[in-house]
C-alpha cells in the first residue's frame, strides 16, 4: 500500500474542498476501495473520511418517493420497511450481494461506484486500459468468464458487479450529488454509467470531487417485482446473470415493465426495447422470447462467458414468467 | 524410553483396562477459549522488540533468466531498512514441494518465483517498496499450457511406483462389459484461513522461526540445512496454526528469507504472504487427466482396472499427484494398471493438498463405478458389494480392519437410499431436478515415529509435551484426553503443550498421520508412568485402577497428588511403523450419500443433503473427528462444484489466486452434513488403534456429489468443477 494522508471534515461542503488534488479519494465504507489500495491498484495520495457525515438518513418525499442518504450502510437500506413493502426488488438485490459483514460497512454511495470484479483488472502486472489507460485489455483472448456481453468495447469487456445498482437502474433512480464548487447536480441513474468505450477508465458521470450525497428514488410504481441473481455460489459470489424485474399486468395485459440486468455489461444494464417487447402484450412464452430476443440481440461472447447468453435468455424467460405468473 | 513399534499387532495393557472415560467423547477443543477470545498467538501475532516488516518479490515473468534486479527506487522510499536479493542462501523453488528448495539460480521456475526480500519500518512500506522493484529477465521459452506439453511416460518422481499387473488390454479386449472414460481436475488450492507468515530472529548465534506450519520438526531440518547452521542452533515454533491442508507441510521460501533477512538486519523480522502471493509461493494440487478402464463380466464383477494419469509439475518439483492411490485397494479384478505421467510446465510447484491421490483420484474412479453401473442397470452400491475385495486387490495382503461394506449398508439405510434409484432428470422439485448418488471413500492409512513426554506432576495434573501441531484439527484436546484415559484424570487436570521444537519429536500434522502416531506415543509414556504407580502401590500394573485422580490397587486408593511425593514422574514414550505395518493392508473407509438439486433454468447446483458413514478405527474425540470428516466433505461440494485455479496459459499467471474468484464452499453451499462411525479398533495400525480420519472426508465426497448431479438432470460431466455453465445445454428447454 502507498501511503497516504487522511482528512476526516466534518460536512459534505468541507469534504468536497478537502478533494483539491487529482489523487484524492473519498472513503466511506471502504469495502471495495481499501482491497484495491493494498492491491495498488487503486494509489491514492489522501483519502478524505466521509464515513461520519450525516447522510445516513432514509427519508419520505412529499411526492411519495424515498431519499436515501449516500451513508446508508446496504444492510440498513435493505431491511428499512419501507423499502421491504414498497421496493422489495432492492431489498432483494441488496441481500443478494456480498455477505452480512460487508453490508454493514458498504454504504449505498459506494456501492453505485464499485470497481469492476474483471481478473485483470485487480492483477497490475497483467495489461488492463481501465486501471492503465493505454495498456491493452487482458481478457479478450484470456479467461473472462464472469466479463460482459453487452456494451463491450475493444478495449474492455468488464462487468459492473453492483447488485444494487441493477434495482435502482430498474427502478428509475437519480443521483443527487455535491460539487467541489458548492453546486448541487441530479444525476439520472440511466445517464449516471459510461459505456467503455476507448476510455474505460471513465466509468460514470462524476466530475473530479464530486460527492455523491442522495440516492432518490421516485414514489414506487405498481407491478410484481422481483430480483434473480444467477451465481456460482449460493453466497458471497458475484452475479453471471442478474434480472431486476418490475412487471404489472393489467386484465390479462403487460400495463408496465422495467427490467435491469446485472452480470452482463459493463453498467447496470437497461434496454428498452425489452420492455417494449413486452408493454401491451398479453404474457406468453413467445412474448418473453421476445423480450430475450431484444436483450440479446447485439450480445457477443468472448470464449469462457458465450454461456452467459443462453443463460440469460432462460433466466428472463423465467423470471417474467414468475412476474407475470403466466 | 517405552518405545514399541508396530512389528506386530498391539493394545496397550493400559489403555485397555482404562475407566476415566474421556477418550473418543465429544469434547469440545480445549484451545478454543484461547482462540475466540484472540489470546492464541499465530505466526504474524506478537511484537517482539524492535520488529521490522519484511514483503517478498517476485519475478514478473514465467520464464527464461534472471539479469539484475534494481532495487535503486524501492531503497530510496522512506522506511526501507534493507533489501536482499543476492544472498546464495536465498531459495528459489517452493520447499514445500520437496526436502529443500533450489537455491542461487538465475532460472526462472515460475512466474511470482522469490527473488528479493525487502526489510521495512512497516508492512505498508516493505510491500510498497516490493513493488517498485525492478527485476530485469530474460526470456525463455514458455510452457504454460499443461495440454501442449509432450508427456513424459516413465517421470523419475514420486513415491507411487506403477503398477501393472495382467494383461489389461486383453482383459478388456475380451469382457462382456467394458467401460473407458476419461475426466479431468483442475489446479486446486490450499487455502488456508491463516496466511503463510513467519516471525523471525536471532539470539547469540542462534535462531527461532515462528511460523505457520504443519511440520515443525521437519521445518527445524529444512530450515538449518537451507541456513548452513545446525540444526540445534534453530527452534521452530507454530503453538497454533489456523489450517494447511498441505499447504504447510513443507518450510515455504517466506520462512528461510525471513531469517536470512532478520540475520542481515539485526532485528526480528516477520512477513507473511500476502492472499494473491500465496498462489505462487505455496504449492498447488496439481491440474489431473484421468483415464479410467474396467473390464467386467456380465454381473459387474470387475476382472481388470485401469487408473492412468497425467499431472504437471515444475522444473524443481518432485511431487508427482499419486492419483490412483486410493483406487488401489478398493475394487477387486486381477488385471490392473495403475500409473501417473507427467507434464513438466513453468508454474508454481504443484504438491501435496490434503487427501493428495484420493481427493481427485476418485472423482475419476467413483464416477467410473457410476456410470459402470448404470451401463449394467445395476444400483451402484450393488455394484460395489459385488466388488469388495477379501485381500488387498494389488498386494494380496490382508486388511488390517476393512469396514466398507458396513459403510455402504448402514449408509444406505440411513440416508433412505431407495431399492429403485430414479431415473436420470426425471424427479423434479417445482423447478429443482432433484438427484441422488453415493461414492466410496477410502485413505490409506500411516503410522510414523512419534515420541511424547508426560510428567505427572507433583499436584497429581499431568503435562503432556510433544512437537506436534494443531492445526485446527483438535490435536490438544484428543493428546489431553489420551494421557486423561491412561492417567485417571479429567481433562482439565492434563496440560497439553505442542508446536515447539525443544519438545520431543512428534508426527506433525500431515497426511492423516498425526492423530494416530501422536496419542499412541502418548499411551506408550503414560504405560511407564502405570509401571511407576504400580511399583509405589506395591501392585502389579493389571491391577491399578485409575479414576479421577485416585489409583487404586489392593483395596488401598492414594491420590495421585500423594502418590507422587514432590518429584514429578517423567516417562517417555515413541512409536513408530514396524512389520505390521507391512504386513497389512491399511486404510481407513466410508461411503458418502448426497442428495441435490439442480435449477432447470439456470443449472445452480444446490446440495440439499448429505450423509456418510466411516470406519476410522477407533474415534478419540467423536466431536474433532466429526469436524474433521464434515470439513472434508465440504471441501468435496466445493471440488465438485466450484474450486478451480485458472492458468492465464498467455503468461503463466493465475487468473484467480484469491477467495473473490476462487470459489471455495461458504455457508450457504453446505447443508446439514451427517457423519456416523463405525468404530472398529484396528490393532494394527498403531498402539491407539486410530486410523486416519483428517483426509477422509474429502475422499469420494465430489465424486457422489457429481453423480447425485448426474441423476439428477441426466448429464454426466467429466470435466470438473460441475459448473452451471458444463449442464445448460443439458438441461429441459425454458
Amino acid at each position: 500500500m502507498k501511503t497516504f494522508t487522511y482528512e476526516k471534515p466534518a460536512t459534505p461542503e468541507a469534504a468536497v474542498k478537502d478533494i483539491d488534488t487529482s489523487g484524492a479519494k473519498f472513503i466511506a465504507g471502504g469495502t471495495n476501495l481499501l482491497d484495491l489500495m493494498k492491491l495498488q491498484v487503486e494509489t491514492p495520495d489522501k483519502l478524505v473520511d466521509i464515513s461520519r457525515l450525516d447522510l445516513a438518513k432514509i427519508e419520505e418525499r412529499e411526492d411519495g418517493g424515498l431519499t436515501i442518504g449516500a451513508l446508508v450502510p446496504n444492510s440498513d437500506l435493505a431491511a428499512d420497511r419501507r423499502v421491504v413493502a414498497k421496493y422489495e426488488v432492492l431489498s432483494r438485490a441488496l441481500l443478494a450481494g456480498a455477505s452480512g459483514q460487508l453490508r454493514n460497512k458498504a454504504s449505498t454511495g459506494g456501492n453505485l461506484l464499485q470497481r469492476t470484479r474483471c481478473y485483470y483488472f485487480y492483477d497490475t502486472a497483467a495489461a488492463c486500459n481501465k486501471r492503465e489507460p493505454g495498456s491493452g485489455c487482458s481478457a479478450i483472448g484470456g479467461f473472462n468468464r464472469i466479463l460482459a456481453v453487452l456494451g463491450t468495447s475493444e478495449h474492455c469487456i468488464a462487468t459492473h458487479p453492483s447488485d444494487m445498482a441493477v434495482a435502482m437502474r430498474a427502478l428509475d433512480a437519480t443521483i443527487v450529488t455535491l460539487k467541489a464548487d458548492g453546486d448541487r447536480r441530479r444525476i439520472s441513474i440511466h445517464d449516471f454509467y459510461r459505456l467503455p468505450g476507448d476510455t474505460p477508465q471513465i466509468e460514470n458521470a462524476l466530475e473530479a470531487g464530486e460527492l455523491i450525497t442522495h440516492i432518490e428514488l421516485p414514489a414506487p410504481v405498481k407491478g410484481k417485482q422481483e430480483y434473480r441473481k444467477v451465481r456460482d455460489r449460493a453466497s458471497y459470489a458475484f452475479a453471471l446473470v442478474s434480472v431486476a424485474a418490475i412487471v404489472d399486468v393489467q386484465d390479462g395485459v403487460i400495463a408496465s415493465a422495467s427490467l435491469a440486468f446485472g452480470g452482463l455489461g459493463p453498467m447496470p444494464w437497461r434496454n428498452p426495447a425489452v420492455e417494449a417487447a413486452l408493454v401491451g402484450k398479453a404474457p406468453s412464452d413467445a412474448v418473453f422470447e421476445a423480450a430475450a430476443t431484444a436483450l440479446l440481440a447485439d450480445a457477443k461472447g468472448y470464449g469462457s462467458n458465450d454461456f452467459k447468453i443462453p443463460l440469460a435468455r432462460r433466466t428472463l424467460i423465467a423470471t417474467l414468467r414468475n412476474v407475470t405468473g403466466a | 524410553m517405552n518405545e514399541h513399534v508396530m512389528d506386530a499387532a498391539f493394545r496397550p495393557g493400559g489403555l485397555d483396562r482404562a475407566k476415566q472415560g474421556v477418550l473418543g467423547l465429544g469434547l469440545d477443543r480445549i484451545e478454543g477459549p484461547a482462540k475466540v477470545s484472540g489470546v492464541a498467538d499465530y505466526a504474524y501475532e506478537g511484537t517482539p522488540d524492535g520488529i521490522a516488516y519484511a514483503a517478498i518479490v517476485g519475478t514478473p515473468v514465467g520464464s527464461g533468466r534472471i539479469l539484475g534486479i534494481d532495487i535503486s527506487a524501492a531503497e530510496a522510499l522512506p522506511g526501507v531498512i534493507a533489501i536482499i536479493h543476492n544472498d546464495p542462501r536465498m531459495p528459489a523453488g517452493e520447499a514445500n514441494s520437496r526436502a529443500m528448495p533450489l537455491f542461487d539460480t538465475d532460472v526462472i521456475l515460475h512466474l511470482g518465483q522469490p527473488v528479493a526480500i525487502v526489510v521495512a519500518e512497516d508492512q505498508a512500506i516493505a510491500r510498497d517498496a516490493a513493488a517498485l522493484v525492478v527485476v530485469r529477465t530474460e526470456g525463455g521459452e514458455d510452457r504454460f499450457d499443461v495440454e501442449a506439453q509432450p508427456v513424459d511416460t516413465a517421470p523419475k518422481i514420486g513415491f507411487l511406483p506403477p503398477i501393472d499387473n495382467g494383461d489389461l488390454d486383453a482383459v478388456m479386449a475380451d469382457a462382456a462389459v467394458t467401460f473407458d472414460r476419461t475426466y479431468t481436475t483442475p489446479v486446486h488450492f490450499p487455502a488456508a484461513l491463516e496466511p503463510h507468515a513467519t516471525t523471525a530472529w536471532w539470539e547469540g548465534g542462534k535462531l527461532t522461526v515462528r511460523t505457520s506450519n504443519q511440520v515443525i520438526g521437519g521445518a527445524r531440518k529444512t530450515i538449518a540445512k537451507a541456513l548452513k547452521i545446525d540444526a540445534d542452533k534453530v527452534r521452530v515454533l507454530a503453538p497454533y496454526v489456523g489450517g494447511g491442508f498441505g499447504g504447510k507441510t513443507g518450510v515455504g521460501p517466506e520462512a528461510i528469507l525471513a531469517a536470512i533477512a532478520a540475520e542481515v538486519v539485526g532485528r526480528p523480522v516477520k512477513v507473511a504472504l500476502p492472499r494473491r502471493q500465496t498462489a505462487y509461493m505455496v504449492h498447488h494440487r496439481s491440474h489431473t487427466t484421468q483415464r479410467i478402464r474396467i473390464a467386467a463380466d456380465a454381473n459387474g464383477v470387475i476382472l481388470g482396472m485401469g487408473h492412468e494419469s497425467v499431472v504437471a509439475q515444475n522444473d524443481d518439483g518432485e511431487f508427482l499427484e499419486p492419483v490412483p492411490f486410493g483406487t488401489l485397494p478398493l475394487y477387486r479384478g486381477d488385471a490392473r494398471r495403475f500409473k501417473t505421467d507427467l507434464v513438466r510446465v513453468d508454474l508454481p510447484a504443484s504438491g501435496a493438498v490434503r487427501a493428495p491421490g484420493e481427493a481427485v483420484g476418485t472423482f475419476g474412479v467413483e464416477c467410473a463405478m457410476d456410470e459402470l453401473a448404470e451401463q449394467l442397470g445395476i444400483d451402484p452400491i450393488e455394484l460395489r458389494r459385488r466388488n469388495e475385495p477379501e485381500t488387498d486387490p494389488v498386494s494380496g495382503k490382508p486388511f488390517s480392519t476393512r469396514r466398507m461394506l458396513d459403510c455402504y449398508t448402514q449408509g444406505a439405510e440411513r440416508f433412505g437410499w431407495p431399492a429403485n434409484v430414479p431415473a436420470p432428470g426425471s424427479v423434479r422439485d417445482g423447478k429443482w431436478l432433484v438427484g441422488i448418488g453415493m461414492a466410496a471413500s477410502l485413505r490409506g492409512n500411516f503410522t510414523v515415529e512419534a515420541q511424547a513426554r508426560v510428567r505427572l506432576e507433583a499436584d497429581g495434573r499431568a503435562t503432556v509435551e510433544c512437537d506436534m501441531t494443531d492445526i485446527g484439527t483438535g490435536t490438544y484436546t484428543i493428546l489431553a484426553q489420551t494421557a486423561g484415559e491412561m492417567l485417571g484424570l479429567p481433562v482439565a487436570e492434563v496440560n497439553v503443550r505442542l508446536g515447539d521444537t525443544d519438545f520431543p519429536p512428534s508426527a506433525g500434522s500431515g497426511g492423516s498421520f498425526g492423530a494416530g502416531s501422536a496419542c499412541s506415543a502418548v499411551v506408550l509414556a503414560c504405560e511407564d508412568i502405570l509401571g511407576e504407580l504400580a511399583l509405589r502401590m506395591n501392585a502389579a500394573p493389571e491391577d491399578l485402577s485409575l479414576h479421577d485422580g485416585c489409583v487404586s490397587a489392593g483395596g488401598r486408593s492414594v491420590k495421585l497428588a500423594d502418590l507422587v511425593r514432590g518429584e514429578p514422574i517423567v516417562a517417555m514414550g515413541k512409536t513408530g511403523p514396524g512389520v505390521e505395518s507391512k504386513r497389512t493392508s491399511q486404510a481407513s473407509h466410508g461411503a458418502h450419500f448426497v442428495e441435490v438439486a439442480v435449477n432447470a433454468v439456470t443449472g445452480e447446483t444446490r446440495v440439499r443433503r448429505m450423509l456418510g458413514v466411516f470406519d476410522v478405527g477407533r474415534v478419540l474425540n467423536r466431536k474433532t473427528a466429526t469436524s474433521q470428516i464434515t470439513g472434508g466433505m465440504a471441501w468435496g461440494i466445493a471440488y465438485a462444484l466450484s474450486e478451480e485455479g485458472i492458468v492465464d496459459t498467455r503468461t503463466g499467471a493465475f487468473v484467480n489466486p484469491d477467495f473473490g474468484e476462487y470459489h471455495v464452499a461458504v455457508n450457504a453451499d453446505i447443508p446439514q452434513l451427517e457423519v456416523h462411525f463405525i468404530e472398529e479398533i484396528d490393532d494394527s495400525a498403531n498402539p491407539v488403534g486410530a486410523k486416519g480420519v483428517g483426509e477422509l472426508g474429502i475422499s469420494g465426497a465430489g465424486a457422489a456429489v457429481a453423480n447425485a448431479i448426474y441423476n439428477a438432470t441426466g448429464v454426466r460431466v467429466r470435466d470438473f468443477p460441475v459448473t452451471l455453465d458444463k449442464l445448460l445445454e443439458g438441461l429441459p428447454a425454458v
